[in-house]
């Protein structure tokens, strides 16, 4: 399936005359207004060639969760990166195609990067909190932001915390490091931590990767009620839990998209021989 | 057989063992001598009047408080100056500079401009401060060339102590909605924080205890009076050192050792508070 590098240089049309490429019918249809995320022919090539995207167009639906998923290197964190423009900090080379948040493309280079990455939070696969007090841990992001008016922030710190499944565990020790939280409190600390932000998206780069079992059901559980609110764009570290929690799931393979539909449908009815493949189990 | 040779073996690394230990036991010895022997020596000189009095009888009696005093101004002078710039270039090279031939060529310099004799950088103050731009032999040339002797120290310290700011906290601050800046000074600079003062006193330290540069820059021979501005000269204590221990015929030897230790105390406390500001943050970090 690894491709020589000339041929994953070449920029490649979206469409039908790509034989890994899916036909268009495969993607779920959705309503103009049902979309939040609109990519369209996305590619990224990195400096070194690795974990490069290709002709990528795939809709993403408001408050639901979609799940990305498929063996490592096959560009999912790379997908989530460009969400949030938290590729620029990486060494990429070019960039091509469109990513259009509620219609506003975020590649233009006139995009305010730090108000999107305040609409598009992140929750990364191993839990890192900063060194400093849950409470500012939290407040973080709005002191970024230069918003520190302490009454709504209690109020922010607390809804939060409810929503990441981590009020319970901690409201009387806000003040305690972060660091003495376990790792799956600190993970769903992280969680917590994008949503005092408010953001619309919330992307999660295998969240539950480090964490055991209880931790993990707590995190998916809270993801189940946040996407009333958001909309959610995950990297499962399973493909269990890709089943469990997609709502939408699109499979990605060396770079590319090879299938994308209603999350049931996927994993019960994969359409895509490779799909098959990697979902019975053959390889990944 | 096999069990002959465990044993030979064992006894080799007690062999081993036994070597490092005296071998590591053989560096601490100098150290606690020299202390040991230059204490013993000076303890007998120090009084309230040689700490705080102005040497008299062609600096055979009397205190070395001007010598204290201009050491400490040096050391102030030399703070003002070579920290801003020293952590200023660390963070620049830690935190924005790209990997590219300028920058390869500013590290070079660097860790060339750490191993430059100190008695070069004293010719080069000679030359820069005190002629060229006339501000004479005066703590601010001196202060200027020590800055310039103990800014790669800092540079390369500072940015050390920066790089070891785990890398996931300035990507979590950005992801936050951080500028760059920001991510500095919210977690980057106050993580690092103890390593670039640690390397900050540790350069310093050097600076105050430095000849060669204050020779020709500051360090005056003989002057029994404060200095009342940047451009007077002063003395200076490992200068007065040098000159009472080999210039003036018939010093009696408790005032050398004397000096001696005053000065060992100055860069010996530094020191101290150096490392007491490294255990602590030690205990303190949370990565």
């Amino acid at each position: 399936m690894v491709e020589s590098p000339s041929a994953a240089a070449l920029p490649q049309p979206s469409g039908r005359s790509q034989a890994t490429q899916i036909p268009l019918s495969f993607h779920p249809s959705f309503k103009p207004d049902e979309i939040k995320i609109d990519v369209e022919n996305l590619g990224i090539f990195y400096s070194d060639g690795t974990e490069s995207l290709r002709g990528i167009t795939l809709a993403i639906p408001k408050q639901q969760i979609t799940v990305l998923f498929g063996p490592a290197g096959g560009g999912k964190s790379t997908f989530l990166r460009t969400l949030n423009r938290l590729n620029d900090l990486a060494d990429v080379v070019s960039l091509e195609g469109h990513v259009r948040i509620d219609g506003e493309d975020i590649l233009d280079p006139k995009t305010d990067v730090i108000a999107l990455r305040r609409r598009v939070g992140m929750v990364f696969a191993r839990p890192v909190v900063l060194p400093m007090s849950i409470r500012q841990n939290l407040l973080y992001g709005l002191e970024l932001r230069g918003d520190r008016s302490e009454s709504h922030a209690d109020e922010l710190i607390e809804s939060s915390l409810r929503s990441a499944a981590l009020w319970e565990e901690v409201h009387d020790r806000l003040n305690e490091p972060a660091v003495s939280l376990s790792g799956g409190q600190q993970q769903r600390l992280c969680l917590a931590r994008v949503l005092v932000l408010e953001p619309d998206i919330i992307l999660l780069d295998e969240p539950t990767s480090g964490l055991d079992p209880i931790s993990t059901g707590k995190v998916e559980n809270s993801l189940q009620m946040l996407k009333r609110n958001y909309t959610i764009v995950i990297v499962p570290h399973s493909i269990q839990q890709a089943a469990r929690i997609a709502d939408y799931a699109a499979f990605f393979l060396d770079g590319q998209m090879i299938e994308y539909s209603r999350g049931p449908d996927l994993f019960t009815n994969p359409r895509h021989p490779k799909t098959q493949d990697y979902v019975e189990g053959r390889f990944g | 057989m096999k069990v002959s040779r465990a044993a030979q073996r064992k006894r080799t690394q007690q062999y081993g063992f036994w070597g490092m230990t005296l071998m590591a036991i053989a560096t601490v010895v100098p150290i606690v001598m020299i202390v040991g022997f230059v204490f013993a020596q000076g303890i007998p000189g120090i009084s309230l009047e040689f700490l705080t009095a102005m040497p008299r009888d062609g600096m055979r009696a009397g205190g070395i408080f001007p010598a204290i005093i201009g050491t400490f101004w040096l050391t102030l002078g030399t703070a003002i100056v070579a920290v801003p710039l020293g952590v200023g270039a660390a963070i620049y090279l830690s935190e924005y500079a790209p990997d590219n031939r300028v920058t390869r060529t500013i590290r070079i310099a660097i860790i060339n401009l750490a191993g430059i004799p100190s008695v070069v950088y004293g010719l080069f103050g000679l030359g820069l401060f005190v002629l060229f731009l006339q501000f004479g032999t005066s703590i601010l040339a001196g202060s200027l060339t020590l800055a310039i002797m103990t800014i790669p120290v800092i540079i390369s310290t500072a940015e050390e102590a920066l790089r070891a700011v785990p890398s996931s906290f300035r990507v979590v601050s950005v992801s936050l909605g951080g500028t760059k800046w920001q991510t500095i000074r919210k977690v980057v600079l106050p993580q690092a924080l103890p390593g670039i003062l640690t390397g900050v006193i540790l350069g310093l330290e050097r600076a105050a205890g430095e000849t060669a540069p204050i020779l020709f820059t500051v360090a005056s021979f003989f002057l029994p009076r404060l200095p009342s501005s940047l451009f007077d000269s002063t003395m200076a204590l490992p200068y007065h050192l040098f000159v009472i221990s080999t210039q003036v015929p018939g010093m009696p030897v408790r005032i050398q050792y004397g000096t001696a230790v005053v000065l060992l105390t100055f860069v010996l406390s530094m020191n101290l508070i150096a490392t007491v500001v490294r255990s602590r943050a030690r205990a303190k970090r949370q990565w």
